[in-house]
């Protein structure tokens, strides 16, 4: 039985790593999934926290502030501002009424600053059909950082 | 037209089903009429089945907006390639894709299997026949790709489609969903035959020798599909990455891994009789997977940057899955006895160690993955909340485990059958380690100290030069005995085992992308805002920004920049990286520019134009080492290919094997 035994320590060991390896990571890249609605009602103990803001754009609603760009994610009929503070230029499907994740933390003054950011097209890679060949398109532009 | 495609599924359904029936009731009964009825109607389910996608391809290709699902995702501008394409570019269709293929596979093996296993053709028919049931089902009456554009119980028309999306049409993307749906389905053969093998008691291993080659394509399959994923995420997507440990990425990752330790544990069984009930349990689990890669692509199950719809049809996977994972769980445990273990492991330091030791890690690190994945869905059903963990806590997990992997791939073929003497330790690793030593020394002393990277550089060179001097070994012997030179004998080598060289090239193709990962330990980036003239540098460029140009075409809008590249004073080339605005879509994509060597890509994406169209957001970003990561993909390609060259020597061992002589080499070739 002894030879079982030095398989058993092996597996342990082996197994024992990876749980390590996931647990002791665990909290600095967990994110919690919150609709904008949810983090209203969550009251001050959204503050600080990691979170996944996901609503969508609340239409004319980005703008670009210095080098900063700003939006606000709608859920429900509630509101929230977003931040943007990351470095990337922010992606090709971020527009009016686009689904979007926001991944960052509320600040006090009820601004949630997000590093990433992450925006479904509006009808998804399904597009719906029936829109009306001569609806002006959108400006190219919409939604890049800029000065 | 269309009511001919409604029909054909209908019908494909309803036959699919008799076909189950008539060989459960005919093998349970004995009756082998309507065992042959069953081959009869798998025949017919594919005729009809055919019939449907040939419709859909058809009104893809003239454009017949009346259907919704060509409305949806073709128009009249795309070329002939991607409307075709579009076929498995939407979920109703490339649901209908997965039935094709199914029942494509399933006639090809009731045609190839016609004239044997006999006992256990009719469960194959019935599982095979049951997996094909249930995605008519979802075709007819989840996902109608039949449905038509109405008004009032009018057929209408519209002008012109959405198209596909112009992110998906890109050649890579055209043939990646094709390769990982034929892995993704494949995968249903081995275990249909393993589940007929289990139903009959068989006690032998029938099913792997049956199967193995459907397992290799499949994999194959699996692979290149995810290669092309990933090569379209790195020259499309623009973030100048290939792998984020997105959920859809991962489903596809999910089954490979599973199938990949199932490639391995077998050769246990083929050679030693162990891991029976393993086997089974592996094989279910890549099959299960699979469905499970499917309902994520396909259903929505976690969200996902790859956005496709989302709706109900997860559900019906979920039952499907359930009941399925639950038969193979009761036929595992009541026919344990069928699986008992003919010979038990022996030491720690031996081949079959070794492969223990693969197919654990391989299972946890597919348990790590599936377990990320699901993370929102688990912590949702658990604590209220969901929760998802980020690329950074899979990397933390994965690349420590896939330096271990790395390591077994290059001492694990070399540890001898039940125990491995020191001597034959220090025979096949002294040169490769102190090799291996010698070279994580020198890269430290010029200044490399990111930990996991040395480790990973020490055993690339340890695995790879294992693997060739077990390639120069053998054909220095072969060379000298028949008189060849040296690139002949490893060609005759090779041909002689085919499945341990072919190995050893698999091997050799994950050193190399195991190099081309490392590389993205010295990743740089910068985004800068550029007008004309300006200059950045990154690396050991110099990008002078010489123009920034607008237009447009009939189908989209763009932006471009062309960027002077010099390095060392001397200009090397321009790349002019775009960005395209698709008028139809309403979809913006990135064009980017690489600048693609053997020791980095300088890869640069256009991120957009200013509001006054003077300045550009140029993201530049290096990337070292990329390009072995595809090399080592067509290696694998290719080493797999060779796998599945019949070996030239394998019958002769075969024979002797039958007298119980010789234990190496002694696969039988069926």
């Amino acid at each position: 039985m002894k030879k079982y035994g030095k398989f058993a320590a092996l597996i342990t060991v082996v197994v024992a790593t990876m749980v390590w390896l996931g647990v002791s990571g665990g909290k600095q890249s967990q994110s919690y999934y919150k609709t904008v609605n949810e983090v209203h009602s969550m009251g001050p103990k959204a503050y600080g926290q990691r979170l996944r803001l996901e609503g969508n754009v609340a239409a004319g609603s980005i703008q670009h502030v210095g080098n900063q760009t700003e939006f606000v994610l709608e859920y429900e009929n509630t509101q929230m501002k977003v931040l943007y503070t990351g470095t990337d230029p922010l992606p090709d499907t971020l527009k009016d009424g686009a689904q979007a994740l926001a991944d960052g933390r509320l600040g006090q003054d009820h601004v949630f600053r997000a590093g990433a950011v992450q925006a479904k097209c509006a009808s998804k890679y399904e597009s719906k059909p029936g829109l009306s060949p001569g609806q002006a398109a959108p400006n190219i532009n919409a939604g890049k950082s800029s000065i | 037209m269309e009511n001919l495609g409604s029909l054909a599924i209908l019908l494909a359904f309803c036959v699919s089903i008799y076909a189950v029936t008539a060989s459960v009731v005919g093998r349970i009964k004995r009756k082998p009429f309507l065992i042959v009825s069953a081959g009869r109607a798998i025949y017919s389910v594919w005729l009809l089945v055919a019939l449907a996608s040939g419709i859909l391809v058809y009104s893809l290709l003239v454009s017949d907006f009346r259907f919704s699902y060509v409305a949806e995702h073709s128009n009249r501008s795309m070329p002939i390639l991607y409307k075709f394409a579009a076929w498995w570019g939407g979920q109703e269709g490339s649901l209908l894709f997965w039935t094709f293929l199914l029942s494509t596979y399933t006639a090809v093996v009731v045609f190839t299997n016609r004239r044997r296993h006999r006992d256990i053709m009719p469960w194959v028919f019935g599982v095979l026949g049951t997996i094909q049931a249930f995605f008519l089902l979802l075709n007819n009456f989840i996902a109608n790709p039949f449905r038509m554009l109405a008004v009032d119980k009018l057929i209408t028309s519209v002008q012109d489609g959405q198209g596909l999306s112009p992110l998906l049409q890109y050649p890579a993307m055209a043939i990646h969903p094709p390769m990982l749906y034929l892995g993704y389905v494949g995968f249903s053969v081995p275990f249909a035959f393993a589940m007929g093998s289990l139903i009959t008691r068989q006690p032998g291993d029938a099913w792997i020798h049956t199967t193995r080659r459907w397992t290799l394509v499949t994999w194959l399959f699996q692979s290149t599909g995810i290669m092309l994923g990933m090569a379209w995420a790195y020259h499309v997507l623009g973030w100048g990455g290939y792998w984020m440990w997105d959920a859809v990425e991962n489903a596809s990752l999910l089954p490979w891994i599973a199938g990949t330790a199932f490639l391995h544990s077998v050769m246990m069984q083929e050679k030693k009789g162990m891991m029976k009930v393993w086997n089974m349990v592996l094989i279910s689990t890549t099959f299960f997977l699979c469905i499970l890669g499917t309902a994520m692509t396909r259903g929505g199950l976690v969200q996902s940057v790859h956005a496709f719809a989302r709706s109900d049809i997860g559900k019906y996977f979920v039952t499907f899955m359930a009941l399925g994972i639950a038969a193979t769980i009761y036929l595992i445990l009541d026919r344990l006895e069928y699986l008992k273990s003919e010979s038990e492991l022996e030491t720690v330091v031996s081949r079959e160690s070794s492969f223990l030791f693969n197919n654990l890690i391989l299972l946890a690190s597919c348990f790590a993955v599936l377990w990320g994945t699901l993370f929102p869905v688990i912590s949702e059903a658990v604590s209220g909340e969901k929760i998802s963990l980020d690329a950074d806590w899979f990397n933390r997990l994965m690349v420590p485990i896939g330096l271990f992997l790395l390591l077994l791939t290059g001492v694990g073929p070399l540890f001898a059958w039940r125990r491995t003497s020191v001597e034959s330790l220090r025979r096949n690793f002294q040169i490769p380690g102190i090799a291996a030593v010698v070279l994580v020394g020198g890269l430290f002393a010029m200044g490399i100290h990111h930990v996991y990277a040395l480790i990973s550089f020490g055993f690339c060179m340890f695995v790879a030069l294992t693997v060739i001097m077990e390639f120069f070994k053998g054909a220095l012997s072969i060379a000298a005995k028949n008189s060849m030179n040296l690139l002949r004998a490893m060609v005759e080598l090779t041909h002689r085992n085919t499945r341990r060289y072919g190995g050893y090239l698999v091997h050799m193709a994950i050193v190399l992308m195991f190099i081309g990962f490392t590389g993205q330990a010295f990743n740089q980036a910068d985004t800068r805002e550029v007008k004309i003239g300006d200059r950045m540098t990154i690396g050991s460029y110099q990008l002078k920004v010489a123009d920034l140009q607008m237009g447009e075409t009939p189908v989209y809008q763009w932006h471009r920049a062309t960027v002077e590249v010099s390095k060392g004073g001397s200009v090397v080339g321009t790349l002019e990286p775009e960005k395209r605005f698709y008028m139809a879509s309403k979809q913006a994509t990135s064009e980017v520019a690489v600048r693609i060597r053997p020791n980095e890509d300088l890869y640069l994406n256009f991120g957009g134009m200013s509001d006054d169209n003077q300045r550009a957001i140029l993201q530049a970003y290096i990337r070292p080492l990329v390009s072995w990561v595809w090399v080592g993909g067509l290696v694998l390609i290719f080493g797999t290919l060779v796998c599945l060259v019949p070996s030239k020597v394998k019958m002769q061992y075969a024979r002797t094997e039958v007298v119980g002589i010789t234990k190496t080499h002694a696969t039988i070739q069926k």
